[in-house]
């Protein structure tokens, strides 16, 4: 997608060549055609990843997954995607390979602290053995569930056949529902010897140790304080959806913390396997459901990366493209800095100004792509549509109230004016509120060398005061000739987090200024370069096509063979991997503020359980 | 100071306030006007934004999307009355993400060939994800995404997945919500008419496309509420002074519209006003059945 080459770039493949010669039979290159990195043999995986991290500056582990090749080799192979951080640049890519029937590969969270969930996710969806992880066990499914979902040969309870589109449809389709035919009750199969009645969840078994119905009466007997445990969520106000911590508390002090997660999985990276290319686009809405333009835009990056020179993205295309993306980022940051003062006890007002603003921009996005959330407006080679003359309501049989304005107008607008406004008013009632800088200054802290072992990304790592944004460390789209700063804080605190994003929404206003010229200036010219076909094929191989999304780095890493369907569908969610700090950040923390520290971090369960 | 920053934050909150009131004075007994609620949904307002749903409704855009539909000819059509547009070529049922499209296609009784129709279209709209993939890619025109968003039942199993009948919509329907979309897919078709039947009537000999009748008639009192000069200047509609209060009932195909909920004729005769919606005062409500119980 880029064409601005880095300086690490063309240092990449000299740094194989070094690591090759350091690790001889080891390091292998990865030789399958369209795949990129090396294979490293696991008995020095710990040892190639610290070389990696301390001599080579390789220190930020973005992603880490599984693939099963059931009959294209017949092995589980864990990838990994290291950058440089903050300098920026393409990722080391490398790969371990292990047998399918007894998966074991070395834990690497001792070297990289960011691959404990990763590595947590991988065990729970293919089974793969890490040695070495400190707390091995499920983490989206529960220990009650049979098997490994992302195994190829797995298949789930409405399972009717490998890949879309079913045979089923057309041209006899004749309608039925799956839970006619597997209905409730025969739809769940538990493992051998596990049975309901003496299920005792693992998580609180582990907390509870020591202490008889959660309260530990002998904890610190000087200050006469028991030791408790509390279970915050699934369904709790702080937790802007269905998520748990165990908290383990000393008085109020936080002994320890550790999220429960998987209540809304619905393992979405099965689904998006058994989907067609472009039926994963939808799909990618449901992630982050506030920021469904920038998923939708990380996915179309990564395909069109795959696609290489198949697709070509008209210029018009990345215009509207960043507008979407720059108009995403700001409703992102309102809700979240809106939902931030809700967790501090500033009950919805806030809240509410800015989901006010945020609706015009969502007005904006349904004239255009159709819907408020669900937008999936890009498409594989630009976008859906262009931009309508007029943002019209047509007064239809079912509605009976008119709104007619002329888009660029409205956008004008918008941008010069509504967005400042609205912003700066949001910076004038919260900025310098006393409680609000009591209650954030110093609380839920995290380093900058904490956040980037911790693989932590977005405003949670930039409010670290570690300036590394993928838009300009890694570039795509238009990115490149647009004027912005990276915006970064220094202390790693609530307070910092929360004006890291209010920088970034005046930077994305700055951006959005810049596109509006553009846009008049391509008016007319097309918007989609790529395939007009209902079902598109994509070469063989593997890409990692990543983004800055509002939250983090939202990655996909797509394996094609070849086909209609891809072989791999992985993201790289941020909400789930910036969960990995979490429970360091909230030790010795009251557990008031651990309702804080969990709205700094800006999660949405939709994209953290997927 | 200390408590300044408190203090800067509650005048920006009071400022909201007595703005609130500025707007609820201004607009003081006008509140549901056309033009009003314009107004306050522009990006000048600083007053209340909230739409009293279900008393007033947002009007949506035309590219709104929400569950399927079928388009066919209008019933009154001289040559083809209700036709479906649909050839059942599959290309929906294939590229639907969720897979929530059933067709059966149509067999000729005679020859046992397949024919362009379909014989039976359901679509499970509890599975259908809203995102428009049948509507973009149906090389017809024939599926068409509703802005109908009220569908709330009571009986998943019996009315949550459409069926055929429930599905086809006469194409003035599509016109009227989308007008501009309609406007423009005509004129990629080369006419008002169906790709096939244009194709079929060039070799009759006869002119491949017959006019839009909604063209056709403008001097006649159309029962059709949309204007008639829509597809000639789709931007210079002034879309505020659509006359409501004329907008008579829908055509019959169509369910009772709301849109004549402002007229002061009744839609039926014997109809009685309850607030601003019409109802019949003899219209027995069914009890709602559920699956099972034997009456």
């Amino acid at each position: 997608m880029t064409d601005q080459v880095l300086p690490q770039v063309t240092d990449l493949p000299s740094t194989i060549a070094a690591l090759k010669e350091r690790f001889p039979n080891a390091v292998k290159d990865d030789t399958r055609s369209g795949y990129e990195g090396v294979i490293v043999d696991t008995a020095c995986l710990q040892e190639f990843a610290r070389v990696i991290r301390d001599e080579y500056g390789f220190n930020y582990l973005s992603s880490l997954t599984a693939v099963d090749y059931l009959g294209h080799g017949d092995h589980l192979e864990v990838v990994y995607h290291a950058f440089r951080v903050p300098s920026g640049g393409k990722p080391l890519v490398f790969k371990a390979q292990t047998d399918r029937q007894d998966a074991v590969i070395p834990s690497l969270v001792s070297i990289y602290p960011g691959a404990d969930f990763q590595e947590r996710e991988a065990y729970d969806l293919y089974g793969i053995h890490f040695t070495g992880h400190p707390n091995l066990k499920r983490i989206l499914l529960w220990e009650g569930f049979e098997g490994h979902p992302m195994r190829k040969d797995y298949r789930e309870a409405y399972y009717e056949q490998e890949t879309k589109p079913f045979d089923s449809r057309w041209p006899g389709g004749h309608v039925f529902r799956g839970e006619e035919y597997n209905p409730f009750g025969h739809n769940v199969r538990y493992p051998a010897g596990f049975t309901l009645d003496d299920y005792k969840p693992v998580t609180e078994a582990e907390f509870q140790q020591g202490m008889a119905l959660g309260v530990d009466i002998m904890g610190d007997p000087a200050f006469r304080t028991d030791r408790l445990l509390v279970n915050l969520g699934p369904h709790h106000p702080s937790t802007h959806g269905v998520f748990r911590m165990m908290v383990a508390l000393t008085g109020e002090t936080v002994e320890s913390l550790e999220p429960v997660m998987g209540y809304l999985h619905r393992n979405h990276e099965k689904i998006g396997e058994r989907n067609t290319w472009y039926g994963n686009m939808p799909f990618t809405d449901r992630l982050d459901y506030i920021c469904s333009m920038c998923n939708n835009l990380a996915y179309a990056i990564t395909v069109e990366q795959m696609m290489g020179g198949q697709v070509s993205v008209p210029y018009r295309a990345e215009v509207i493209r960043v507008l979407m993306a720059e108009l995403t980022r700001i409703t992102n940051h309102l809700w979240s800095i809106g939902f931030l003062l809700n967790d501090l006890g500033a009950f919805f007002t806030p809240a509410l100004y800015a989901i006010q603003t945020r609706e015009y921009i969502l007005d904006f996005f349904e004239a255009t792509a159709g819907a408020r959330m669900m937008c999936n407006y890009m498409r594989i080679g630009g976008v859906y549509k262009d931009l309508t003359a007029r943002i019209r309501s047509e007064a239809a049989l079912i509605n009976d109230r008119v709104r007619d304005m002329d888009t660029m107008e409205y956008l004008d607008k918008l941008i010069n004016d509504r967005l400042p406004r609205s912003i700066d008013e949001l910076d004038e009632l919260l900025s310098e509120s006393e409680i609000i800088k009591s209650r954030c200054i110093g609380v839920g802290l995290l380093p900058a060398e904490m956040a980037i072992a911790y693989s932590a990304s977005g405003p949670l790592l930039r409010g670290s005061g570690v300036p590394y944004d993928i838009r300009r460390a890694n570039p795509y789209s238009i990115y490149p000739e647009l004027e912005f700063d990276v915006c970064t804080r220094p202390n790693g605190d609530i307070y910092d987090r929360y004006c890291v994003r209010l920088d970034e929404m005046r930077q994305s206003v700055r951006i959005l200024k810049q596109i509006l010229p553009r846009l008049k200036d391509t008016q007319g010219q097309p918007i989609f370069g790529g395939k007009t076909s209902y079902s598109i094929k994509v070469p063989a191989g593997e890409a990692y096509g990543f983004a800055e999304n509002p939250k983090g780095e939202l990655g996909f890493y797509l394996v094609s063979t070849g086909g209609g369907n891809p072989w791999r569908y992985h993201v790289r969610a941020p909400s789930f991997i910036n969960l990995t700090p979490l429970g360091e950040m909230c030790k010795g923390q009251k557990v008031a503020d651990v309702v804080a520290i969990l709205g700094s971090i800006d999660i949405v369960l939709g994209e953290t359980d997927r | 100071m200390y408590g300044s920053g408190i203090l800067k934050g509650l005048g920006v909150t009071f400022r909201h306030l007595i703005t609130t009131f500025i707007d609820d004075i201004q607009w003081l007994g006008r509140k549901r006007d056309v033009d009003v609620f314009q107004q306050k949904q522009s990006l000048a307002n600083r007053g209340l934004v909230t739409v009293e749903y279900p008393d007033e409704k947002l009007a949506v855009p035309e590219r709104f999307r929400f569950t399927p539909f079928l388009v066919t000819y209008n019933l009154d059509d001289p040559d083809y009355p209700g036709k479906d547009w649909c050839t059942s070529c599959g290309i929906c049922a294939k590229v639907c993400p969720p897979q929530c499209i059933w067709i059966v296609r149509g067999t000729d009784p005679k020859t046992g060939r397949p024919k362009p129709e379909p014989e039976q279209f359901y679509i499970d709209i509890d599975i259908c994800m809203n995102c428009g993939y049948c509507a973009e890619y149906c090389p017809f025109d024939a599926i068409k995404m509703d802005h109908n968003y009220e569908l709330a039942s009571y009986d998943r199993t019996s009315a949550h997945i459409h069926d055929k009948a429930r599905l086809s919509r006469e194409i003035r329907y599509w016109q009227s919500i989308a007008p501009t979309t309609a406007a423009e897919e005509e004129a990629a078709r080369g006419g008002y008419d169906h790709t096939d039947v244009q194709k079929a009537r060039k070799k009759a000999g006869l002119e491949p496309s017959r006019p839009d009748p909604r063209l056709a008639k403008p001097a006649e009192p159309e029962p059709v509420p949309t204007p008639v000069a829509v597809t000639e200047a789709p931007v210079a509609v002034p879309q505020v002074a659509a006359p409501k209060a004329e907008a008579a009932p829908a055509p019959k195909a169509e369910p009772a519209a709301s849109a004549a909920a402002d007229s002061e004729t009744p839609p039926h005769p014997g109809w009685v006003k309850r607030g601003r919606r019409w109802i019949d005062p003899n219209a027995k409500v069914e009890p709602v059945r559920r699956k099972g119980k034997v009456e």
